[in-house]
C-alpha cells in the first residue's frame, strides 16, 4: 500500500463526527474611517503613506525621496522607470533594483497591507528583491478588513498573490526591531 | 535520551543557574505577550474570531481525508507536484531525492517547524547537501549549532553580545559589536548572496486551501519569497493538518496569527503560492508523522488545530523561566508538551508535567485548544501506561494509601510535625525537592481536627 493510501485510510478511520463551518458574514462590518485607519496602521508598522492628488505629485515625491536610485522599475505607465530593461527573463537580474513602483488593487485598513498578484509583475521576486518598494493605490480600493479583501479577491485565478504590509523586518536579535531584513527596506504607499 | 539527566526538570535547572538570564528571558517573553494582548484588545470581535477559527478547524478534522484529496487534485491541476510521507524518514528521503535527481547540493530553507520535527537538515547534510537557514533567528542558531528554542522567535534565548561574537566569527563583523542593526545588515548581505546562487528552496506552509490548491507562507523578513522566487525548484513541506477548506477562511487565520504571535496586525508578507513559474517546479510534501494517530485520540485531537503562533509559550510561566531547550523537542512550551507524547510517550513523558496547569495557554490560544486540560489528561495516560519514573509512581501510591486511610493519615501528620520540630535537618535538605529555592513552613502545634475537637468541646 502506498503512503498516500495508508495516510488517507488512517485519517478516515479516526475522523470525528461532522462539524459545520461557521458563517463569516457578521465580520463584514463597514468602516467609515478606513482611509484614516489605513494610514495610521501603515505608519505604525514602519511604512509611509502619502495621500496625493495625481501622478505629478507622486513624481515629485519619488524624485525627492529616491534621488540616488539608479534603477527604478516602474509598472505604472504614468511614472517612468530609470535604467531598466524592457523585459526581465531572469529574476536574478532584478537584484539591482533600487526601487520598484507597483499598482495595487486592494488595500486593507486594519493591517496596512496591499494585495498584489503575479499578472502585473515582470517576475514574482520584484517586490521582495528591490531595495525600496512604492505602491500606488486608489482610495476607493481600501477595504476595512481581511474579510472584505478576500470577498474582493473571490475565485481569482492567480499563479501567485501576496499581501504586503510595510517594509521587511525582523526582531530576532533581542526583540530589537530592525527594518529591512531580506526584503525591501522601506515601503511607501501613494493613495490617489 | 537519558531520562534521568535530560528531562525537563534537569534541563530547566541548568537554565536556572544564571538567575539574571532567567529574569531577562521571562521579561522579554512577557513583553511579547503584552503586545499580543494589546493587538487582541483592539478588535471587539476577537472572541468571535477565535470561535470561528476553532470551528473551521473542527470542520477540517471531521473532513480531513476529503479535503486532502481535494487539495491534491487542485494542486495537480495547478501544475504542482504532490508527495505523501507517512513519517519523518519518508519525508526526508522524498526531499533529498528531489534535490539529488536535479544535481542540487546547496539549498536555502525558510522557517518550517515540520522540517525541525523531522530533523531534515541533519539528514540532508548526511547526504552531502548543504542547508542554509534563511530566517535570521534560525540562521543564528544554525551558526551556533543549536536547535531553535521558540517556534516564532528561534533565538530568543540568546543575548545580542553572543550573536555579535557568532557573526564576528562567521560573517566577519567587527569584534565586540552587538548592534542589532549592524548585525542584521551583515546577515542580509550574506544571505542575499545565498538567495542569488542557490537553485532550490525549501519553505514551510502556514495554510493550504483545499478548494483552490494554493498554499500560504507567512514571514516578516521576506526570506521564504527570496528563496522560492529565485530558485528553479521550490519544495514546500507541510503537516496534513495545515489544510483549510476555502480561500475566504484565510481571512480569519491571517487576522489571528500575527496578532497572537507578536502583536503585529499581520505579518509583512502573506504569500499565496498557487502555480509554479513558467518552466519551474513546485513540489508539496504532505506529512503525517503521527498526526493521524493523534486524530484518533479523542482527548488530544484538538492539538491538531494549532497554527504555530507561539502565544502559549510567551504566556507560560514555566516556559518563560525554563527556556525552550529544556523541552528537548522541536516544538517547546505547552503545545509542544501535548504534541510530543503522541510521537513518543516514553521519551516525552516528562513534558506534560512541565506545567502549573494555570490555564493561561488555553486563554490565549487563537484556535481555542484546551491545552491545559490536555496536559492534565496526558499525565493520566502516561501514569496508566507506565511511563512515569519509579520515584513519582511510589510517591503517588504512598499518597493514595495515606489519604484513603484516616488512621494512617492522622499518624503521618503527627509524625511529620514531630519530625519538622525535632529534626528539621531531615526535611531541610537537598533530597527534599520542596525545600529547593524555598524555606519549609513552620510546623503547626496541632492538626486541624485536633484543634477542632478541643475548641468544640470548650
Amino acid at each position: 500500500m502506498s503512503s498516500r493510501e495508508k495516510i488517507l485510510g488512517a485519517i478516515k478511520r479516526s475522523q470525528p463526527p461532522q462539524c459545520p463551518l461557521p458563517g463569516l458574514d457578521s465580520f463584514l462590518q463597514d468602516n467609515a474611517h478606513a482611509l484614516q485607519q489605513y494610514t495610521e496602521v501603515l505608519t505604525s508598522i514602519g511604512g509611509t503613506a502619502h495621500i496625493v492628488n495625481g501622478y505629478t505629485e507622486i513624481k515629485e515625491i519619488v524624485k525627492q525621496e529616491y534621488n540616488d536610485a539608479r534603477c527604478i522599475v516602474s509598472l505604472i505607465p504614468e511614472l517612468p522607470g530609470v535604467g531598466t530593461e524592457t523585459a526581465y527573463h531572469d529574476p536574478h537580474d532584478l537584484a539591482m533594483a533600487d526601487l520598484a513602483i507597483l499598482p495595487a488593487t486592494i488595500g486593507v485598513a486594519e493591517n496596512g497591507a496591499v494585495w498584489i498578484t503575479e499578472e502585473i509583475l515582470p517576475q514574482r521576486v520584484l517586490p521582495f528583491i528591490t531595495q525600496h518598494l512604492a505602491v500606488v493605490i486608489k482610495r476607493e480600493h481600501i477595504v476595512p478588513t481581511m474579510h472584505h479583501a478576500y470577498e474582493k479577491i473571490g475565485n481569482a485565478d492567480y499563479g501567485f498573490g501576496v499581501f504586503i504590509a510595510g517594509p521587511s523586518k525582523t526582531a530576532d536579535i533581542e526583540q530589537s526591531l530592525v527594518l529591512g531584513a531580506h526584503g525591501a527596506t522601506s515601503m511607501r504607499i501613494f493613495i490617489l | 535520551m537519558n531520562r534521568e539527566n535530560n528531562d525537563h526538570a534537569t534541563l530547566a535547572g541548568r537554565f536556572n543557574e544564571n538567575e539574571q538570564r532567567v529574569s531577562w528571558h521571562d521579561e522579554t517573553l512577557w513583553w511579547v505577550r503584552a503586545k499580543r494582548d494589546k493587538a487582541a484588545h483592539t478588535l471587539p470581535e476577537w472572541e468571535q474570531l477565535r470561535a470561528a477559527a476553532s470551528q473551521i478547524k473542527s470542520n477540517v478534522l471531521s473532513n480531513l481525508s476529503e479535503y486532502l484529496v481535494q487539495f491534491e487534485g487542485r494542486a495537480l491541476q495547478n501544475g504542482v507536484a504532490v508527495h505523501w510521507a507517512a513519517d519523518a524518514k519518508e519525508h526526508n528521503q522524498i526531499v533529498a531525492d528531489l534535490l539529488t535527481a536535479r544535481g542540487v547540493d546547496r539549498i536555502v530553507k525558510s522557517k518550517s517547524m515540520l522540517t525541525e520535527e523531522c530533523h531534515l537538515n541533519e539528514y540532508l547534510q548526511s547526504r552531502g547537501i548543504e542547508v542554509v537557514d534563511t530566517d535570521l533567528g534560525e540562521r543564528i542558531v544554525q551558526l551556533a549549532g543549536e536547535p531553535p528554542s521558540h517556534i516564532v522567535l528561534p533565538c530568543i534565548h540568546k543575548k545580542k553580545e553572543e550573536i555579535g561574537e557568532l557573526f564576528h566569527q562567521h560573517l566577519g563583523t567587527p569584534a565586540g559589536n552587538a548592534d542589532p542593526q549592524l548585525l542584521t545588515r551583515a546577515a542580509r548581505k550574506d544571505l542575499r548572496e545565498k538567495f542569488l546562487t542557490r537553485r532550490a528552496a525549501i519553505t514551510g506552509v502556514n495554510f493550504a486551501v483545499a478548494e483552490s490548491g494554493e498554499f500560504v507562507v507567512c514571514t516578516n523578513e521576506g526570506n521564504a519569497d527570496m528563496g522560492a522566487h529565485l530558485a528553479d525548484l521550490h519544495i514546500a513541506c507541510m503537516g496534513i493538518e495545515k489544510i483549510i477548506p476555502q480561500r475566504k477562511h484565510l481571512s480569519v487565520f491571517l487576522r489571528l496569527l500575527a496578532r497572537s504571535a507578536t502583536g503585529q496586525p499581520i505579518t509583512t508578507y502573506s504569500s499565496h503560492y498557487k502555480k509554479p513559474r513558467k518552466g519551474k517546479e513546485i513540489h508539496i510534501v504532505l506529512v503525517d508523522n503521527g498526526r493521524s494517530v493523534q486524530l484518533g485520540r479523542a482527548d488530544f485531537r484538538n492539538s491538531l488545530k494549532c497554527i504555530r503562533c507561539g502565544a502559549c509559550m510567551n504566556t507560560c510561566p514555566v516556559y518563560r523561566r525554563s527556556g525552550g531547550h529544556s523541552y528537548h523537542t522541536a516544538i517547546a512550551g505547552p503545545i509542544g508538551s501535548i504534541l510530543a507524547p503522541n510521537l513518543d510517550m516514553h521519551k516525552y513523558a516528562d513534558l506534560p508535567f512541565a506545567s502549573t496547569l494555570c490555564g493561561s495557554c488555553t486563554n490565549v490560544c487563537p484556535v481555542k485548544i484546551d491545552i491545559h486540560d490536555q496536559l492534565y489528561k496526558w499525565r493520566q495516560v502516561l501514569v496508566r501506561e507506565g511511563h512515569t519514573t519509579t520515584v513519582k509512581k511510589m510517591a503517588m501510591q504512598g499518597m493514595t494509601f495515606t489519604l484513603s486511610n484516616p488512621r494512617v493519615y492522622r499518624f503521618a501528620g503527627k509524625a511529620g510535625r514531630w519530625l519538622m520540630n525535632k529534626m528539621p535537618y531531615m526535611v531541610n535538605n537537598k533530597w527534599n525537592t520542596w525545600y529547593k529555592q524555598r524555606e519549609m513552613p513552620e510546623p503547626p502545634e496541632q492538626s486541624f481536627s485536633e484543634w477542632y475537637k478541643k475548641n468544640r468541646e470548650r
